[in-house]
């Protein structure tokens, strides 16, 4: 990890502040009127489904889109009002990567750094660290085309770090990449919080705000539906563990009303049930007594998957 | 919850400043100093393929204020304007358009301590800044081949200038409005044929009144009137009235440039 070689945002009290914050595009509510405060230091998750007003959130964050109501302090002032100065405070890490393609991996990292107004001899020393951060040393002279999916993602969150942040905004951080990209790139983002980064992390992968997050909103039409850790959130709205059962699509649903009163609460979806129980291997001993064999069967621990079919009917990813 | 009647706006317009998008533009200009020269050649061939080509047949003709010069003389100052033309043209309208549709460099930019005025000012001069270059390697032609014979000649570079900026604000302010490469091919389809009939290749009294109407209202020709009487030392308020052409198609394309800001960058 780069060493620090400015104090990071120091503030009393949290160094972001949403009120009633709310973007509206004519008929559409995108986001409507959320609430939240994320403390320095600390790994906040935006979880929901694609449309859910994530994004949006995060551009208002920004300061590169304004907002409809409500009030925002982003370091101790309004983004929309002072996007530069709130920004040199933020890295942003943005869906899709926006990497120049026209500069090298080097470049871009130096010229990143000039958009801050960075001098040049700081950079000469910070690239290399961070170049060496991303893994990508061996890489400083190739063009950003020849890069592996994964590399441009360690490459854009290097770039995010070219002024030292206080707050690293990260839309989707892993959209796209193979399991093993992911797990280098949590790798990196924990080492980040590790020395005091502050994370805001959107996804719509439960794995992931899992192990990311301390603490995370679950956002739906552009409303917050939960709030709390995600361990805290499982233990709120769901059993210890989750039974799912396939009798065979046209059977599901059928079956059903039989054994709702096995579990505390039953969802039915397309290709499975799912029963939400403490105690899994005792529903599947039940099911067994009434002579109901499942085609296949799985008992696991509750997810923020569950959490989310719970709070909102439907399922994460489609 | 405040008033849905709110104004929704971003108000941090300026931040680093243009240096830095100045800065970027010159570091792909070293990487691809091909494609940048290339620019330069195509004023040159024309003078030499029509000026001496098609010169050796037409001979003399009339210049600013009625004297006689020589033909390739006479579209020289014609293909400075339209080189400065060009070089701006291309920097803010295609380049501007992919950036913005294809590579969201702008997206990357905004991600910064830049704000959206310093973006589009370092997009603008930088598009000069092309335009200045073509200008000042063509003088240096036009110049060896004795084809200017006055010293106010001079001042055909900062003029070149100005016409470039009036064509970069303006396209700028054009390409804010494009969705896709049908809507960039208008512009190509405005540029040629005012290419062809301002006055570049021969008089413009050639037209009947009302085609020579529509020829004067283009920026173009007012740009190569004034070169042409530049290149020649022929000057009057005429020259002071295509200088202010430009002057206003500036200030014009950057007020609608500035409006259009939010539009193109923060939507």
């Amino acid at each position: 990890m780069p060493e620090r070689h400015t104090a990071p945002f120091v503030a009393a009290g949290p160094v972001i502040s949403a009120r009633g914050l709310s973007k509206v595009y004519g008929e559409l509510r995108a986001v409507d009127g959320i609430d939240f405060d994320i403390a320095p230091g600390e790994s906040f998750g935006l979880l929901g489904p694609n449309g859910a007003g994530k994004s949006t959130t995060m551009r208002m964050l920004g300061g590169t889109l304004g907002r409809t109501g409500g009030e925002l302090t982003v370091a101790g002032l309004d983004p929309e009002q002072e996007g530069p100065t709130v920004r040199a405070h933020l890295g942003v890490v943005p869906q899709q990567d926006n990497l120049d393609d026209e500069l090298s991996v080097r470049d871009n990292l130096y010229i990143y750094g000039r958009y801050f107004g960075l001098p040049r001899g700081y950079l000469k020393d910070k690239i290399p660290q961070l170049l060496e951060f991303a893994q990508l040393t061996d890489k400083a002279k190739s063009k950003v085309d020849d890069l592996s999916g994964g590399m441009k993602r360690r490459l854009t969150i290097a770039r995010s770090l070219i002024n030292e942040p206080s707050v690293l905004l990260l839309d989707e951080p892993t959209t796209g990449l193979d399991p093993q990209a992911r797990h280098t790139l949590w790798d990196k983002l924990f080492r980040l919080k590790e020395v005091g980064v502050t994370l805001v992390v959107t996804t719509h992968f439960m794995d992931e705000a899992e192990q990311l997050c301390d603490r995370l909103i679950v956002v739906d039409h552009g409303r917050i539906k939960a709030e709390g850790s995600p361990r805290g959130l499982i233990a709120e709205h769901s059993t210890r563990e989750v039974v799912e059962v396939r009798f065979g699509a046209d059977r599901n649903a059928e079956l059903a009303p039989r054994i709702r009163d096995l579990a505390e609460r039953i969802e039915v979806l397309p290709d499975r049930l799912l029963l939400y129980s403490d105690h899994g291997e005792t529903v599947l001993e039940a099911l067994a007594a009434r002579d109901l064999h499942p085609v296949t069967s799985l008992v696991r621990r509750s997810s923020l998957e569950d959490v989310f079919l719970r709070l909102t009917g439907r399922s994460l990813v489609d | 919850m405040s008033a849905p009647s709110r104004r929704a706006g971003v108000s941090g317009l300026r931040g680093t400043g243009s240096a830095p998008v100045l800065e970027r533009g010159l570091i792909v200009y070293k990487r691809n100093w091909i494609v940048v020269i290339s620019g330069f050649f195509e004023p040159l061939l024309y003078l030499l393929a029509m000026g001496y080509g098609l010169g050796g047949l037409v001979g003399q003709v009339p210049g600013p204020g009625g004297a006689p010069i020589d033909y390739p003389a006479y579209i020289a100052p014609a293909l400075l304007a339209t080189s400065a033309m060009n070089g701006a043209i291309f920097d803010s309208t295609w380049n501007v358009f992919f950036k913005l549709r294809f590579a969201r460099l702008y997206e990357a930019m905004l991600q910064t301590s830049l704000g959206p005025v310093d973006v589009a000012l370092g997009e603008i001069l930088m598009a000069l800044l092309r335009g200045l270059l073509y200008a000042v390697g063509f003088m240096g032609v036009v110049a060896a081949l004795g084809l200017v014979t006055s010293w106010w000649a001079l001042a055909m570079i900062p003029v070149a200038l100005l016409i470039a900026f009036g064509f970069a604000a303006l396209g700028m302010a054009a390409t804010s409005f494009a969705k896709s490469f049908q809507h960039m091919d208008v512009i190509t389809f405005v540029l040629l044929p005012m290419f062809l009939f301002s006055s570049t290749l021969y008089p413009v009294s050639v037209f009947p009144e009302v085609i020579q109407w529509i020829v004067k209202a283009l920026p173009l020709w007012h740009g190569i009137e004034l070169m042409r009487q530049l290149a020649v030392g022929h000057l009057s308020w005429v020259s002071l009235g295509h200088a202010a052409y430009f002057v206003a198609m500036a200030l014009l394309g950057i007020a609608m440039t500035a409006r259009r800001l939010r539009a193109l960058f923060l939507r």
